[in-house]
């Protein structure tokens, strides 16, 4: 698969601070790619340099294969987590400005912004000044703004940070439907929750270096601890509790006993299978369920950063 | 380029459509003439007041120069004598001169006295003491038996006309009009850069403050936000400048073809100088008025135009880049302040430069000031009516364009910097790290 953004060796220091150490990472067509990392890692100032905002000290940027140039700005949209608009111009004025300067000509900026207004419900604010709107109203104009040029590449920081759950569900679907439509997407933000729903791949950045990346579903593996949630069925709960004890690792703090099965955390060393587990369990038992336990973005997220303390 | 001109566009569309532009631009003419009607109807009103002098002759020989005139009327009271005099003048009339019996015409002069509740203006006393100098000097000359009309032959007027080595005359009134218009443009540039570096430095921090900054820079590059914020500003203010220069004339034009206040006004102010003055005024009006004719056309005309141009747009492009740079490193308008002083000085120091060239326009403080690359826009503009060596507006010329250079690159650092940096107020020393960013 072809990649829509390929960082190479990428370094940036302010003064004495480095703010990006030796970070390379490739972002696939047409997908959503997590931006991670606790604040001041360095996110944004990838970002920024991603948007050619500031240049990097050394390393190479390619944008569809080609190397990184003044005239791709056209083709990024994108949404800072520090944003706002013109508090004094009308909501249509400002947005045809802004497409404009995104290389849009007026008339087509204007037939697309009416189309994201009407799909928006939102036309009768056209000639309201953004002082009279609020701010979740701003960041459905900001949202429409940042995607209305239609970008090969969009890059999201914290997206949902101020709207209600309502909207908030609007614009991630209208991300997804633009990954479905061919726009690659990178989304930064600390809600692991949405990393978990939206996200095809994720890179952590943690003090200036890149920790980790790749599928989500690949760094999960990465990440299993050989966990398994069973269930079971049977008379007498205590003995069969010490007694899978006596064979396997249990973890004590989840072990518990809900209703009539038998709930245990189990984790399988290096040189035992799930096979093997199942194999002694159904001798024992009945089993209700058998459940790998897989790590949430959280958890790697959590991990992965203390591990790199 | 295309960017550019858009940002450009919207910056001076943002500045006109300002409510605040609109009544300024509006306002200012109807102020400037409600101004100027205000001091001329004062003047009217102020010289219409006729004011009534009582005095007391015991000398006898001084009371014919005591004449009434338009604003000031005399009564004789010498009969009352200087005690019942003063009582009567006090609850009736401005003011009593006393002239104290005297025999000897030689001492005439002496002890007379003026005695008022409010203090006489100068004007007054001024013309109350030549009257009474000329009738004593008369007086004197009748005594000497002097021929008065000998005297009068005697009486010399010189008007030293000046002219330079290439047969350019001028006059004292040729260098008060070099002064004027060197002034003019000179204060006009202080007043623009003061007025619209203010205004992009504030567009600067509005647009921090919104942090509407990130989404646009990451369109264009800072330097084309900074120098469309820059331009698009300026147009604004040559748009209000014209405006205020074509209603002021306007407004002025049908004030006074309406009223005619102009030459009532003047005649009446002119009634209240003394005699000679009057004279002396008129005699210049007749004559002066061809050589200010001449004077103007002698000035370097297209040189003083070429060179407001270059001065104006050097000296507004080097301040406003300055201020954009003090917008973008600040968070708010009150922590400008510290930055504004140094921006401030160079200015400042330009305009009292200025007026000492009034009296030295060729001295070294002139000529410095006039090349210093932070202070010749205005300097030298007052300078060059007086005529500057062609080297001197080369070498200052240069030196401005230089510093112009120096001075946007080093501006649009901070600014490339300073734009994305939020919540804090730097420090010099920060400014400078900015620098190597």
């Amino acid at each position: 698969m072809s990649n829509i953004l390929t960082i190479e060796n990428v370094c940036k220091t302010y003064g004495g601070f480095t703010a990006l150490n030796n970070v390379s990472i490739s972002v696939p067509s047409g997908s959503v790619f997590g931006l991670l990392g606790p604040n001041g890692a360095g996110k944004t100032s990838l970002i920024r340099i991603i948007n050619q905002i500031t240049l990097p000290d050394s390393g190479t940027i390619y944008l569809d294969n080609e190397k990184l140039q003044p005239h791709h700005v056209h083709q990024i949209g994108y949404l800072p987590e520090e944003r706002g608009l013109y508090k004094s111009m009308k909501v249509g004025e400002q947005a045809l400005y802004l497409a404009q300067l995104k290389g849009m000509s007026k008339q087509e900026a204007k037939k697309k912004l009416l189309y994201w207004f009407e799909k928006f419900e939102i036309t009768d604010w056209w000639n309201k000044k953004i002082q009279e709107l609020s701010k979740g109203m701003a960041q459905k104009v900001q949202f429409i703004v940042t995607v209305l040029h239609s970008p090969k590449l969009l890059i999201f920081d914290e997206p949902f940070s101020g709207f209600d759950p309502i909207n908030a569900n609007l614009i991630k679907d209208e991300i997804l439907k633009l990954r479905d439509e061919g726009a690659s997407i990178i989304f930064s933000t600390h809600r692991m929750e949405s990393v978990e729903e939206l996200c095809d791949y994720i890179a952590l950045i943690h003090k200036s270096n890149k920790i980790l990346d790749g599928k989500l579903s690949d760094v999960k593996q990465q990440f299993k601890t050989n966990q398994f949630e069973i269930g079971l069925l049977c008379d007498d709960k205590e003995m069969l509790l010490n007694e899978i004890k006596s064979k396997f690792e249990v973890d004590d703090n989840i072990s518990a006993t809900f209703n009539a099965d038998l709930k245990v955390v189990v984790t399988l060393g290096k040189n035992e299978t799930s096979t093997d587990l199942i194999k002694y369990l159904n001798n024992k038992a009945q089993i209700t369920h058998f459940t790998e336990i897989i790590p949430s973005a959280n958890d790697i997220f959590i991990k992965a950063v203390a591990n790199n303390g | 380029m295309d960017k550019l001109k858009l940002i450009i566009k919207r910056e001076f569309l943002a500045k006109v459509k300002n409510k605040s532009f609109i009544v300024m631009t509006i306002l200012s003419p109807l102020l400037m003439v409600g101004l100027v009607m205000l001091i001329i109807f004062l003047n009217d009103k102020n010289s219409s007041d006729i004011k009534t002098i009582a005095y007391v002759d015991e000398s006898g020989q001084l009371a014919t120069v005591f004449e009434n005139s338009k604003s000031i009327h005399y009564v004789d009271l010498t009969a009352l004598g200087l005690e019942e005099a003063k009582k009567k003048t006090e609850t009736t009339y401005f003011g009593l001169i006393y002239i104290p019996k005297n025999d000897s015409i030689q001492y005439l002069s002496e002890g007379i006295e003026f005695f008022s509740a409010d203090s006489p203006s100068i004007t007054l006393l001024n013309s109350i003491e030549s009257k009474l100098e000329n009738k004593i000097r008369n007086l004197k000359i009748a005594q000497l038996q002097i021929d008065v009309e000998k005297i009068k032959a005697t009486e010399t007027n010189v008007d030293i006309v000046t002219e330079n080595f290439s047969g350019e005359k001028s006059s004292k009134i040729g260098s008060l009009l070099r002064m004027a218009a060197g002034g003019g443009f000179g204060y006009l540039i202080f007043m623009f850069i003061i007025i619209y570096g203010t205004s992009v430095m504030r567009s600067v921090i509005e647009e921090k403050t919104s942090r509407i900054i990130e989404v646009i820079i990451s369109s264009v590059k800072p330097f084309q936000l900074m120098l469309g914020k820059i331009l698009g500003n300026a147009l604004a203010g040559i748009l209000q400048f014209v405006i205020w220069m074509i209603s002021a004339g306007f407004l002025m034009f049908i004030i006074t073809s309406i009223f005619g206040v102009e030459a009532t006004s003047s005649s009446t102010a002119m009634g209240q100088m003394n005699p000679e003055m009057v004279q002396q005024m008129q005699q210049a009006s007749t004559s002066d008025l061809q050589i200010a004719l001449q004077e103007i056309k002698n000035m370097p005309i297209l040189t003083m135009f070429f060179s407001f141009i270059i001065y104006f747009l050097g000296g507004y492009l080097i301040y406003s880049s300055i201020y954009a740079a003090i917008g973008a490193a600040v968070d708010s308008e009150t922590d400008t302040q510290q930055f504004m002083m140094p921006v401030m000085l160079p200015l400042i120091i330009a305009i009292y430069v200025g007026f000492s060239i009034i009296e030295n326009p060729h001295g070294p403080i002139a000529v410095g000031f006039s090349i210093f690359p932070l202070t010749s826009p205005i300097v030298m503009l007052m300078r060059i009516p007086f005529g500057v060596p062609w080297w001197q507006i080369a070498i200052s010329m240069a030196l401005l364009l230089v510093t112009f250079l120096g001075i946007v690159w080093f501006a649009a650092k901070i600014y490339r910097v300073g734009i994305l940096m939020y919540g804090k107020k730097p420090s010099y020393k920060e400014l400078y790290k900015w620098l190597k960013y």
